[in-house]
């Protein structure tokens, strides 16, 4: 994993309550970077989130509201919050049901930055 | 009434800090000066943020605008400030009933009765949710000879063929669909005024089973929301039902936190609609 990518992921994980992070590439679905905790399945979540993230985006373009930028899923037992970068890959965090969402959104805008 | 009118102004322009602008923006209310009473009221909660009569006030202006999702949290603020406030809980009851939610707004009634056994207007209004009259029988504030309360009969019942009936906005912005994104209730239309209800359908058709499965994976439970922020506005999705799926747009300016207040709402009122098609 290059610097950048560590460094970008390792912001995320610093939020309390985030359980890992990744960085998916948004067209096929395939994981660029991970910071995830044991028993998370990286690929299959990167594959689900970047399967969900294309309809969102097609259905958020099609009631013209624009580009998807953040979106979060909300379960009774956590969270899974994603930001899309400018080169299309989205930066993904795992998360507690208790996270604050605010700074972790905050902290994914600034990876999506950071990864371009 | 312009004397007092003009009375309070003057008073108001010589004291800004005074609580007389609620005097003020009651009675231009009244007057159904809608517009100048927002502007006294937001000027006044803007002195008096803390004060349960201000956010009371500017929700009973904003109901008067139809405004409904805003008055919603103004009033639910008032009664954070004050929980005995039985303007709030009047005003809370009035939209509870407008959405047919009856027994949330007997609940808030009778808790406004508890606070105030004198008030004649709390006993009316809830002998008509008792008996069911009609929401436009219920008054969110002080009647005036212009909104004096309708008879049972002049007033059309709610209409319940439609899910999101008595909902502000009840057929832009929402949307019901099934798992197959076939559309159950409500419509879309974009910035364009075209209508995409069957666009957005069709994206959205297996999201509810694709974030169920990424939810499962990542051991997270069910999942029971999916809020997204977009350029030009923000949607929310929730599931009313294990079969249906609601969708709510709004404009960016719309918080996400409200957003989630609305779909919640929404979602009560689809989950009712679906209860009653069994």
């Amino acid at each position: 994993m290059t610097t950048a990518y560590s460094q970008a992921l390792d912001r995320v994980t610093r939020v309390r309550g985030v359980r890992g992070a990744m960085l998916v590439a948004g067209d096929d679905g395939l994981v660029i970077a991970e910071q995830l905790m044991e028993g998370i399945k990286g690929s299959a979540v990167a594959a689900l989130a970047s399967s969900l993230a294309t309809r969102l985006r097609r259905a958020m373009a099609a009631a013209g509201v624009g580009n998807s930028l953040f979106w979060h899923l909300q379960c009774d037992k956590g969270a899974l919050l994603v930001v899309f970068s400018g080169s299309g890959v989205l930066v993904v965090a795992v998360a507690e049901a208790d996270v604050n969402v605010g700074l972790v959104r905050l902290e994914l805008l600034r990876a999506a930055e950071a990864v371009g | 009434m312009p004397d007092d009118i003009r009375a309070l102004s003057a008073q108001l322009a010589q004291d800004p800090q005074s609580l007389v602008f609620l005097r003020l923006a009651e009675l231009l209310r009244q007057k159904r000066q809608l517009d100048a009473a927002l502007r006294v009221a937001i000027s006044g909660l803007e002195r008096h943020p803390h004060l349960a009569d201000a956010h009371d006030l500017y929700a009973r202006v904003l109901a008067d605008k139809h405004d409904y999702e805003r008055a919603f949290d103004e009033w639910d603020m008032a009664l954070r400030i004050a929980p005995n406030h039985t303007g709030a809980l009047k005003g809370l009851a009035f939209l509870y009933f407008k959405v047919g939610d009856v027994a949330q707004a007997r609940a808030h009634l009778e808790t406004a009765l508890r606070v105030d056994p004198d008030d004649v207007t709390i006993t009316q209004a809830l002998e008509m949710v008792q008996q069911g009259v009609p929401d436009e029988g219920l008054d969110a504030g002080p009647a005036t000879p212009a909104e004096a309360p309708a008879s049972a009969a002049e007033v059309a019942p709610l209409e319940d063929a439609r899910v999101f009936a008595g909902l502000e906005g009840a057929e832009e912005g929402l949307l019901l669909l099934d798992p197959a994104g076939r559309v159950l209730g409500g419509a879309l239309k974009d910035r364009h005024g075209t209508d995409v209800t069957d666009a957005v359908a069709a994206y959205l058709a297996g999201v509810s089973q694709e974030a169920a499965r990424t939810a499962k994976l990542l051991g997270l439970g069910n999942w029971t929301g999916l809020a997204a922020e977009g350029g030009e506005g923000n949607v929310f999705l929730k599931q009313p039902s294990p079969e249906a799926m609601l969708l709510v747009v709004r404009e960016r300016g719309v918080p996400m936190g409200r957003l989630a207040v609305i779909a919640n709402r929404a979602a009560q009122a689809a989950s009712r609609w679906l209860e009653r098609q069994v």
